[in-house]
């Protein structure tokens, strides 16, 4: 079963969720898809063994075959390339690698170069196979770097995939073709308004998903209203905690800390198939 | 020889936008015939890139000059390799923009003066 974890609004604990349930489960593998700033490494302290580069193609033009007929920008959907005085300007940074200039260049004239936009490092740590991605400083395409951190993707583990925060393509990329989702939220206004986004995205991506309220004595009752009245399921609840915030800084794992935890995330793993069934 | 300005509405009463590639409108003006016309800007709501499709659409217009508030480096680039002559700071309304342009009180730019994302309101 592949389970990511996600939540709209940054640091509600989608990092501390991740990497404690994949350190509660036998035959894991933790997968850091939150490429533009990796952290769950710091907890894992895996041995890297393997590193990949991640490239995207750029297209170059060939000025000899080019006749500046512009078919290429028009094509561009991302708006990586204009035309002035019949000569092809290209904004590399713009360019997500789509190939379509290349395509429907009528004169052949565009090759593709890759271009370095990340990492990905492969690493063990006991029973946990950890993967993660990592875009270059300065560089905006995050879902080449997470597509490249799920190929390696091993159906015969338990696969635990942290993902960006956020609703838009990073998450998406990250969230997409896995089996469950874990919404980490915490119950305060900007913690319910995030959710309630990723809610609407998950369900567009119609998969099944449930919530966990993180530092739930906290804030007010809504975010627990909300989940009543949408029907989904509170899969878990962390208390706002001086010592979970302690250990988490230290860059320790909670269920080597606390007592009792380790039980918690197995609950909490044993709950998500069940919910998996009834919803899927 | 065609003048565009970057603006916030359709007439010479309307306000010069201070940003080049997310501003709504271009006024075109006709300096031989003292004419005014407006374009839709239709990259300005693009998710990225609008500086470069907007230089895009003006160079495509066979415009000469170009007046606005402040100008990004990609626009730069694409308006530079056009030839177009970029006179940026201007304030106020339109016409008054004109006169000033005119009078030649606007200084042109040889290079952008804000960073990419300026237009997008956010630093």
């Amino acid at each position: 079963m592949i389970i990511s974890v996600a939540s709209g609004k940054g640091g509600t604990g989608k990092t501390t969720v991740a990497v404690n349930l994949a350190l509660s489960l036998n035959n894991v593998q933790l997968l850091d898809c939150d490429v533009e700033e990796p952290n769950c490494h710091i907890f894992i302290k895996p041995v890297f063994e393997h590193r990949n580069t991640v490239f995207i193609p750029i297209p170059r033009v060939d000025q000899t075959k080019c006749d500046g007929c512009g078919r290429c920008q028009e094509v561009c959907v991302y708006n990586a390339i204009a035309i002035a005085k019949k000569k092809v300007l290209i904004f590399p940074e713009l360019c997500h690698g789509c190939g379509s200039c290349t395509h429907f260049c009528p004169h052949d004239a565009i090759k593709e170069e890759n271009k370095e936009i990340g990492v990905v490092e492969i690493g063990e740590k006991s029973e946990i196979q950890f993967i993660y991605g990592k875009l270059h400083i300065g560089e905006m395409m995050a879902p080449p770097v997470i597509r490249a951190v799920k190929k390696h993707i091993n159906k015969k583990r338990t696969v635990i995939i942290d993902a960006p925060p956020g609703t838009s393509c990073p998450v998406i990329t990250a969230v997409k073709g896995t089996d469950f989702v874990i919404l980490v939220t915490e119950p305060t206004p900007f913690g319910l308004n995030d959710l309630s986004l990723a809610v609407k995205v998950v369900r567009k991506l119609k998969i099944p998903f449930g919530v966990i309220i993180n530092r739930s004595d906290l804030g007010n009752e809504k975010t627990d209203e909300f989940c009543t009245s949408e029907h989904i399921p509170v899969l878990m609840r962390i208390p706002f905690s001086k010592k979970i915030a302690e250990i988490y800084s230290r860059g320790d794992s909670i269920i080597e800390a606390l007592p009792g935890y380790r039980e918690k995330f197995q609950r909490l793993f044993a709950k998500i198939k069940k919910v998996k069934i009834s919803q899927g | 020889m065609k003048v565009a300005i970057s603006s916030s509405g359709t007439t010479v009463e309307s306000e010069v936008d201070l940003r080049f590639g997310r501003c709504p409108y271009y006024i075109i003006y006709d300096t031989e015939a003292e004419s005014f016309e407006h374009v839709e800007n239709k990259s300005g709501q693009a998710m990225g890139g609008a500086g470069i499709q907007a230089a895009q659409m003006v160079s495509d217009m066979n415009v000469e000059s170009l007046i606005t508030g402040n100008i990004g480096p990609n626009a730069f680039r694409v308006l530079s390799a056009a030839s177009i002559k970029i006179y940026s700071g201007a304030t106020g309304k339109i016409k008054d923009a004109v006169e000033k342009f005119k009078k030649g009180e606007y200084k042109q730019v040889n290079g952008p003066d804000v960073a990419p994302h300026f237009g997008m309101g956010r630093k």
